[in-house]
């Protein structure tokens, strides 16, 4: 399975879901520049972390218009697996493939912590790994992680069980404790919390490989199918 | 203000204006009879006073510094550089330094502590090294006052707002608060690279004919003779002094970094030199490039990237706008280096180039406007040896300690742990991206920040640390305190201390009372250093930090920087399970003069410092790390301020264990401060193993348990509290503050 990790100017965490891609998953993962309009060589897209374009202005709001968000713009209508995580998660929701916005967090200072998640939906491609309703521990890292959606909105993601990951200590006022969301189509996530800093026991917690390793045995299906 | 009507030669030395720049009229003389032999015109005269600054030519500390210990078999690249180097084995080296910002963050917090940062990363990656990891070490007056709060809440955003976005984890320091700092915030900032021994790079312009080429940001008024602002003294006039304070792009930073990266990797054959424009801007790094490599040097600065239109050249040459580098590249390949920063957005001109002879020539609009030697600007600042005179305060100190005597020992507890400087600085610290890289093992919050070597077993401990109330009661002894404990954070985290850097920040150097205690230090610390064989490879130096006419206590940071040879060795301050051992290393004294428990119930800290030996310091730092290295330890916490009591507390708090313990010591001795006293806790099964190796240096106080309580009865009562109680004490008690 080939990842495809875009670095946008000011991305930080890039290297950081490289290593933990190459290293201890042992996948395939390439950096691609943002300059990049062609992404079909690759099986998934993971936007990393980090400030992009130094989130200026607000954060992902120059990113959506990199050259590489085209690409994932058109990777994300074939039905292939995008993740955003924290400034990619940013990204995701400014470029409308996810819904909501995230909003500086409620305390309008950065957080760097560790926290506590349930997984909601353990059906997607991206959480099978996972035992339902597991509580995992994911290190957080972020300015602007108040998730935001009108209650319609809200009501949607409920209905279709959009709501992956949720906050057990609402740590920066997200709305319905929500850290990360997928689309209606089940191949986009975005979540604030960082699984890639979560693979390795050394660290502190291994709690993200489950995302990864979903990805791995969906694709390895798939393959094999 | 600066003026943009510039005075001729004659009208400046008439008027004098010069002082305003902190040259002096003996050193506006000097240049004008022995360096120039004619009047030097207003470029030139500005040029010198950035480059015989304090800040640039350490020409009152010099003398002080010579008696650093700078030598040492693992010292790859002492002071003088960037930033100094230190050999970890396998072809990699350590880079590190740390610098202050203590001016700049007084008049603007916010700007002041992000360039701190920013200036102090580009020191290490012009080295050539990947910036690892931040460390930032903070004073502040008592954090009561709006202005404090309003400073403290800047400060550390304007660190978070330009670590965080960089991608750089910080990972540990200290903060202390007290009315010493009140008008005088230190702010100072260390930065650790990593880099292979192949990459060292220098900041030299050699080779004639060879291109000079700036790179990064363009250049406006923002920080003119910034490095002569810093080294004064400074007042309430000052305070509005906002120009004299840089503003900061950490992306900016963060493309400059990556691209010049790129440069050192993969086109190291045409790369000669590159250094950073830090203190006194562009002309501080193309001097001293060309003086460090023996050459001359000319510049046109037309062709310099402005932000700002009708600069002179006064300005261009001092502007400490952030975020530029300067270059020395071979002649012919220039364009393959300004490719490189093309591809991050990044400007890349080449501006000058090396010369015969050794003149630094500037040329603006046409005219040659500086023309002078660039030794006289880079090395022959005067060198200042002061006069030295034991303070009255020491003179008349008591020679007792102070006989504190705690009625309610429990009650006493509480109260420390919400004193400021005992607090959790966890809600300041929490702002900070530890994590960013994934190479964080121990977080901020215990003794050391650790961080992995990828690829290796090996791992890096790093702390920063000074007690300025020891030191204001006896600053030889408080320098050798200030190394010992940084070495103690280093030993309890794993580590073999491997080097230091320093941030020494005192008063006025003229004062001769303020001299002797930046000279006392000096010693202690370089008495200390040789004995832990931890040689200063870098550092800093911020004189004048008074506050009309006061002096803060003397502060000399120490950064010091451990080796963790297996990861296995990695051991913080929580412990781990119940029913583990408890012992303390090291004697428990009476030793209460500078103590956190002086301080909060007189109010003040006064006396003749605590006895401190080295040897003993040393003895038990190496007992411990050979407890640690043979697997016998499972946690280890080193006894600083708030003695005994909050070392076992702040031990509990971690993993919420609690403990059971009885000593004979008093309760009241249980918040002495004696140095070179460690907390340890050991596994059952290699107790006995444990009480051999340490025998007879360790006491044994009693487990580890279960259960939410501190329990320890001593040889008058019992301190006996939850221990989650305690932890919500010690955890909001600056938050509460802070409100």
């Amino acid at each position: 399975m080939k990842f495809a990790v875009p670095v946008f100017p000011g991305s930080n965490c890039d290297h950081d879901m490289v290593n933990a891609l190459r290293d201890i998953l042992k996948a395939d993962a390439d950096l691609v520049p943002a300059t990049t309009t062609d992404l079909t060589a690759y099986d998934a897209v993971i936007l990393p972390g980090g400030f992009s374009y130094g989130d200026y202005l607000r954060s992902g709001a120059i990113a959506r218009f990199a050259p590489v968000m085209t690409a994932v713009q058109a990777f994300a209508a074939t039905g292939k697996p995008v993740m955003g995580i924290c400034n990619g998660f940013q990204i995701l929701t400014e470029a409308g493939l996810l819904p909501g916005a995230l909003q500086a967090n409620r305390s309008a200072q950065f957080i760097c912590e560790t926290s506590d998640l349930i997984v909601r939906n353990v059906e997607t491609q991206f959480t099978s790994d996972y035992a339902a309703e597991a509580h995992l521990q994911l290190p957080i890292a972020h300015g602007e992680g108040n998730y935001y959606c009108d209650e319609a909105t809200l009501a949607e993601l409920r209905a279709n069980h959009q709501i992956v990951f949720e906050y057990v200590d609402n740590p920066n006022g997200s709305v319905a404790n929500i850290a990360g969301i997928i689309n209606r189509q089940g191949n986009v996530l975005g979540m604030m919390p960082h699984p890639e800093r979560a693979v390795e026991a050394i660290l502190g917690s291994t709690d993200g490989l489950g995302i990864f390793k979903s990805l791995l045995a969906r694709h390895e299906e798939a393959t094999h199918a | 203000m600066l003026k943009n009507n510039e005075l001729t030669p004659e009208a400046l030395r008439d008027s004098k204006a010069y002082q305003e720049w902190g040259l002096t009229d003996a050193e506006y003389q000097l240049i004008a009879d022995d360096v120039l032999g004619r009047l030097p015109n207003y470029t030139e005269a500005g040029l010198f006073s950035g480059m015989w600054s304090e800040h640039c030519s350490y020409k009152n500390s010099k003398p002080v510094l010579k008696k650093f210990w700078t030598q040492g078999e693992q010292v790859l690249e002492g002071p003088g550089e960037g930033a100094g180097i230190i050999d970890i084995g396998d072809g990699q080296a350590v880079v590190f330094k740390a610098e202050s910002h203590n001016h700049p963050s007084a008049v603007e917090p916010y700007e002041g502590a992000a360039t701190g940062v920013g200036g102090i990363i580009r020191d290490i990656f012009s080295m050539g090294a990947r910036p690892i990891a931040l460390l930032d070490s903070l004073r502040f007056g008592e954090p009561t006052d709006t202005h404090t709060k309003y400073l403290i809440e800047q400060v550390v955003a304007g660190i978070g707002g330009y670590g965080n976005c960089i991608g750089i984890p910080t990972i540990g320091g200290d903060t202390v608060f007290d009315a010493s700092y009140q008008k005088n915030p230190l702010v100072n900032a260390m930065c650790v690279g990593i880099l292979n021994q192949a990459d060292i790079q220098k900041g030299q312009a050699t080779g004639i004919g060879n291109a000079v080429i700036y790179v990064g940001a363009k250049t406006g008024r923002d920080g003119i003779n910034g490095a002569s602002f810093a080294s004064a003294e400074f007042n309430d006039a000052k305070a509005s002094q906002r120009s004299a304070v840089q503003v900061g792009d950490p992306f900016m930073e963060k493309l400059l970094m990556e691209a010049c990266l790129e440069v050192i990797h993969d086109h190291r054959d045409v790369l000669i030199g590159i250094q950073d424009m830090g203190a006194a801007g562009l002309v501080s790094s193309s001097a001293e490039m060309a003086s460090k490599a023996g050459s001359g040097l000319k510049m046109n600065l037309d062709l310099v990237p402005q932000r700002e239109s009708g600069m002179t050249a006064f300005e261009l040459m001092l502007s400490e706008s952030q975020e530029r580098m300067l270059l020395c590249v071979k002649a012919g390949a220039e364009a393959e280096i300004v490719q490189v920063f093309e591809k991050y957005g990044l400007d890349a001109v080449t501006i000058g180039e090396v010369t015969a002879g050794h003149q630094y020539q500037l040329w603006h609009h046409d005219a040659l406007v500086a023309d002078v030697p660039v030794d006289a600007l880079a090395t022959k600042a005067p060198v200042y040896q002061r006069e030295k005179k034991r303070p009255s305060r020491l003179n008349k100190q008591s020679h007792h300690q102070f006989m504190p005597r705690i009625v309610d020992a429990t009650g006493a507890l509480k109260k420390l742990l919400q004193q400021p400087t005992i607090a959790s600085k966890k809600a300041l610290y929490n702002t900070y991206d530890s994590q960013v890289q994934t190479n964080t093992v121990v977080k901020p919050g215990s003794d050391a920040g650790v961080i992995r070597i990828r690829h290796t077993d090996k791992a890096l401990a790093v702390t920063t640390d000074v007690n300025g109330r020891y030191l204001y009661l006896n600053p030889r002894v408080g320098g050798e305190i200030a190394v010992a404990e940084a070495a103690r954070n280093i030993v309890a985290s794993g580590g073999q201390p491997l080097g230091i850097t320093d941030c020494l920040n005192f008063g006025n150097p003229e004062k001769p009372e303020q001299f002797y205690d930046l000279d006392e230090s000096a010693m202690g610390i370089a008495r200390a250093c040789q004995l832990f064989n931890t040689p200063v490879i870098s550092g800093n130096v911020s004189l004048n930090n008074e506050s009309n006419g006061e002096a803060i206590y003397p502060t000399p940071m120490i950064g010091m920087v451990g080796l963790i040879k297996h990861q296995r060795d990695i051991t913080t301050q929580d412990f781990k399970q119940a029913g583990d051992a408890v012992y303390v290393l090291g004697e428990t004294a009476a030793d209460f003069n500078g103590s956190e428990l002086q301080k909060m119930l007189t109010g003040e800290i006064s006396g003749e410092l605590f006895d401190f030996d080295l040897v003993t310091e040393n003895r038990n730092q190496r007992l411990l790390l050979r407890a640690i290295q043979k697997g016998l330890v499972a946690s280890a916490h080193d006894v600083s301020e708030g003695g005994l009591i909050t070392t076992i507390a702040e031990s509990c708090f971690g993993n919420g264990f609690g403990v059971k313990l009885k000593s004979e010591i008093s309760a009241t001795n249980f918040f002495a401060e004696t140095q070179s006293r460690f907390v340890i806790s050991v596994s059952s099964e290699h107790k006995a193993e444990f009480e051999n190796l340490m025998e007879p240096y360790a006491t044994y106080l009693g487990e580890t348990t279960a259960d939410d309580r501190l329990w320890i009865e001593t040889a008058d009562q019992t301190f006996d509290i939850q221990v989650s109680f305690a932890k919500r004490l010690w955890e909001g008690a600056i938050p509460c503050l802070l409100k």
